[in-house]
């Protein structure tokens, strides 16, 4: 008689500690000795995907090195939220130089290490999307084509959120920032620029990169266990809503990533040296106007007059991406 | 103090020349200091390199005005560049070329000047070394002309920089320019 | 070992003698042979326990420096020019983070216009970024300071830049005494952090400092910067006793004793000055010579005393202020205040300008009986600028 593993989904997401799990396959969440390496205190908003995100992301990079990690951080929400002067709420050695740096500074860290003979301790670089996909770009690029030992993880929030939400490489066609305003006759930002950091990280070949989102924080926590276990340059990208700059309640912030997966619009996929080797079909095919809708910077696609040509543009974008990653096949070699 | 200029065109190994005369004048516990006229990587150009020679410490940084001796390694320059400016009143002048002065144009400064002479120095190089890079030859020829550093200082100098193989036709073709150049020199007399 | 070698060969072979741990740099003319060498010397594993990394930028070079600082590791980088300019907000980090990194500036001029020559407006763009400044006359000197450097920075937790004259020294042939192994290794200890990133005793390095720490923390690198002073003169007292030559310091005097004119200036130029010096002393004329090797921290006391006998002083600078006239001489003037001390100022060598025995010795015969302009550009070409001036006015509507 064949078997088939069975995930328990709903389980698995949101009951972190699982009994009928053993205490290898829980989350680190549920361990009450766990390093929690972005504690309470620090000053991010409520429902902020970023500060979700980095903690699962750590905790699990902590677990995965034996509690042997450095982390480097860019300039930018994250570093703004978690160390106000005198206070830090990191509980893991962690260095913050620059926006545009902090990829090369995290080859600094590993370098050092490399040359004191304690390869054991792995560095950990992150930072939000316009720190990794415009200002932080060629460092990032250089990084990757060193092959580096480095784990860089980017919480993508698509825009500038912590100087008043201006638009990035990252920003999606249509949405509304600061610099791309809801006016005119092609209201927010337009179509035909942005950056797929993910593909141009796996355009590097590097050993590992993945995408995923704050909705299923258990694949975050066992892309960032995988990714532990390569040596060299490894990319991780991370859809985390940002209630404030898109204009959602803070109680939707999983919500909203989860639709973001499900609408094909943010495909969720692994890639080793550069050929995707795995992606998380989608499970319950969602309309990208289920996702738009709860979100303020799309508002204006559905008033004062609708604008079908923009969602339905939308829409052929998450449809491509379906088609690419083979979104709706259950055979995907993932969950 | 002696100052010698060494004019080329980039690829010729004038900066190379500069350095061997540098090391030359070291392993005779003399101060030495050689330099290029900078710029950019370009072969065919134009280029100067310099180097002094003294018997105390050598502070000064200017290039050279009043060379003491000026060695021409590619006599196309004759026409481009005022390679004899500010050559000293008894200065020598070393140029690599197999023509007479009159062919080439300088007859009246070179004239009945026993300090300035020509050497084949392209030739022996290809006869010794298989390639026309003239200037160890031009250091051999140098050495019996302005006896301002010893040829056997030139041989280490060459076997100090480079690799056995192509140090000792170096310092062969050097030697022979040694010998050209203490002939003529003995013939003048 | 003393050895006729390139500025470049000698500073590469000394910065290996340090034990550097990471060595992270980006290619920029003059400084390309320094990093070849240094490359060259860890790959054939002549220096061991050391990563070198080819950065893709400037910037990336004094970031991968920092990270590696931070991480304790002895580092160093070396750049130039737009290079320098490239990587200036790491260069303030480096410096506001306490990192004791040491960088070599090979010093050549700010574009635009593009040019590839020796002066000194890279680094003096930098004056203010709280990086020690220290200048090499000669070649030997430049090895010299690279391993003082490396012992101020770390005893500072400070960075170093230590500046030679791209080209004028960095691609000059002349006779070194290459510092030895073991002498490095009596002069300079290993390098302990006094803080550093260590998973076993966890620390945050770089906080958002607001309006009511900001000044307080300025202020303490103001005081650790007046503190540098007497470091850097006991780097260059322990030097010596370990080196037996004198390099390194804080200012040099040549001929002082006696002196009613002395010309100040920094790097290479000095030689040629020296040079001038030793000749007009010969005929009889009272004047004499000051090298500043510190210029960053600035000396003002130790100027002032060693020009207590001086009627005028000369600053010959290789950078200046547009619209306003020489740097160092600011400094200078800030030591002489309240004595009667005239100045005046001599710009030369901008862009790699050769500075000539005869242009000085023309100008010193003036200077020294007061016979010049407060600001003068040496061998500025008068007639040049005039027609060009000239040709400017008729494009404006002057009533």
């Amino acid at each position: 008689m064949s078997t088939n593993p069975v995930k328990f989904y709903q389980v698995g997401s949101f009951a972190v500690g699982n009994r009928l799990l053993s205490a290898e396959d829980r989350s680190i969440q549920s361990d009450p000795n766990r390093t929690n390496a972005l504690t309470s205190g620090h000053r991010a908003c409520q429902g902020c995907g970023e500060a979700l995100g980095a903690r699962y992301a750590l905790d699990a990079a902590m677990r995965a090195s034996g509690e042997k990690i450095i982390a480097v951080n860019a300039t930018g929400c994250l570093e703004v939220f978690s160390t106000p002067y005198p206070e830090s709420s990191w509980r893991i050695p962690w260095l913050h130089s620059l926006f545009g740096n902090a990829p090369a500074v995290a080859t600094g860290v590993a370098a050092a290490l490399k040359a004191q003979g304690r390869t054991d301790i792995r560095v950990v670089g992150q930072g939000g999307d316009g720190a990794t996909v415009d200002i932080g770009f060629g460092a990032l690029s250089g990084m990757f084509e060193r092959n580096d030992d480095v784990l860089y993880i980017c919480y993508d929030n698509e825009a500038y959120m912590n100087t008043g939400v201006q638009r990035s490489g990252a920003t999606p066609p249509a949405a509304r920032t600061a610099t791309t305003q809801a006016v005119g006759e092609n209201p927010g930002n337009v179509f035909g620029q942005g950056k797929n950091l993910p593909r141009i990280a796996m355009a590097h070949e590097i050993p590992y990169v993945a995408t995923a989102t704050v909705a299923d924080l258990r694949d975050l926590e066992a892309k960032v266990t995988k990714a532990m276990s390569f040596r060299g340059a490894r990319y991780i990208h991370v859809l985390v809503p940002c209630p404030l700059g898109w204009g959602s309640q803070s109680c939707d912030t999983i919500k909203i990533a989860r639709l973001a997966t499900q609408s094909g619009l943010f495909p969720v996929f692994e890639a080793e040296h550069g050929e995707v080797v795995a992606s998380t079909p989608i499970r319950k095919r969602e309309s990208v106007e289920e996702y738009l809708k709860l979100q303020v910077r799309y508002s204006h696609l559905f008033a004062p007059t609708r604008r079908d040509d923009v969602i339905d543009h939308l829409q052929a974008m998450a449809d491509k991406n379906i088609a690419r990653y083979n979104l709706m096949s259950t055979d995907n070699g993932g969950n | 103090m002696f100052q010698v200029r060494i004019h080329g065109r980039g690829g010729q190994g004038v900066v190379t020349a500069a350095e061997l005369l540098a090391q030359a004048a070291f392993d005779e516990s003399r101060y030495a200091q050689a330099f290029p006229s900078f710029g950019s990587e370009r072969t065919g150009a134009p280029v100067v390199a310099f180097a002094r020679i003294a018997d105390t410490e050598i502070r000064v940084r200017e290039p050279i005005m009043s060379p003491d001796a000026v060695i021409i390694q590619d006599s196309t320059l004759l026409k481009q560049v005022d390679v004899f400016s500010g050559l000293k009143k008894d200065g020598f002048a070393l140029i690599n070329s197999t023509r007479t002065f009159e062919q080439l144009g300088i007859a009246e400064i070179a004239g009945n000047n026993p300090r300035f002479i020509t050497v084949p120095a392209t030739a022996m190089a290809m006869q010794y070394l298989g390639r026309p890079v003239p200037n160890a030859v031009l250091l051999g020829a140098f050495a019996a002309l302005t006896k301002s550093i010893s040829l056997h200082s030139v041989t280490d100098a060459i076997n100090e920089k480079f690799k056995p193989k192509v140090a000792a036709s170096n310092v062969a073709a050097a030697t022979a320019a040694y010998e050209y150049v203490l002939e003529m020199v003995a013939a003048h007399a | 070992m003393l050895r006729q070698v390139e500025g470049s060969k000698a500073v590469a072979d000394t910065v290996a003698a340090c034990r550097p741990q990471v060595i992270c740099a980006y290619p920029i003319s003059p400084q390309t042979h320094i990093v070849e060498g240094l490359s060259q010397l860890v790959k054939n594993s002549t220096l061991q326990g050391c990563e070198f990394i080819n950065v893709e930028s400037e910037f990336a070079a004094m970031s991968v420096a920092i990270g590696a600082s931070a991480t304790g590791a002895r580092t160093y980088t070396a750049t130039a020019s737009q290079g320098l300019l490239y990587m200036v907000e790491a260069v303030y980090n480096a410096s506001g983070l306490g990192l004791p990194i040491v960088m070599t500036v090979a010093n050549r001029a700010i574009g635009a216009p593009i040019n590839i020559w020796n002066d000194h407006s890279d680094s003096m763009s930098q004056r203010d970024s709280g990086w020690i400044q220290l200048y090499a006359e000669t070649n030997q000197e430049a090895a010299d300071l690279h391993v003082q450097a490396f012992k101020i920075a770390e005893e500072l937790s400070l960075p170093v830049m230590v500046c030679m004259d791209g080209f004028i020294l960095t691609h000059a042939y002349e006779r070194v005494d290459v510092p030895d192994q073991d002498q490095v290794d009596r002069y300079l200890p290993p390098f302990t952090p006094r803080q550093v990133l260590d998973p076993t005793d966890p620390l945050s390095i770089g906080a958002m400092v607001g309006p009511e720490a900001f000044t307080e923390v300025k202020y303490m690198s103001h005081i650790k910067n007046l503190q540098a002073l007497d470091v850097i003169a006991h780097a260059g007292d322990d030097f010596t006793s370990i080196f037996n030559r004198d390099s390194g310091g804080l200012l040099r005097g040549y001929k002082l004793a006696g002196a009613e004119t002395v010309v100040i200036a920094l790097g290479s130029v000095l030689g040629t000055i020296k040079d001038v010096v030793d000749e007009m002393r010969a005929d009889g004329l009272p004047i004499g010579v000051l090298g500043i090797i510190a210029f960053r921290p600035f000396p003002f006391e130790l100027l002032r005393q060693m020009l207590s006998g001086a009627k005028r002083v000369i600053v010959l600078e290789k950078a200046f202020q547009l619209g306003i006239g020489g740097i160092v001489i600011e400094n200078v003037r800030t030591s002489l205040r309240g004595t009667e001390i005239k100045d005046f100022n001599l710009i030369a060598g901008l862009g790699g300008r050769p500075i000539t025995k005869t242009s000085l010795r023309n100008y010193l015969d003036k200077a020294h009986y007061d016979n010049v302009a407060d600001l003068t550009f040496l061998d500025l070409d008068q007639q040049l600028a005039d027609h060009e001036i000239a040709r400017e006015a008729g494009n404006y509507n002057v009533h």
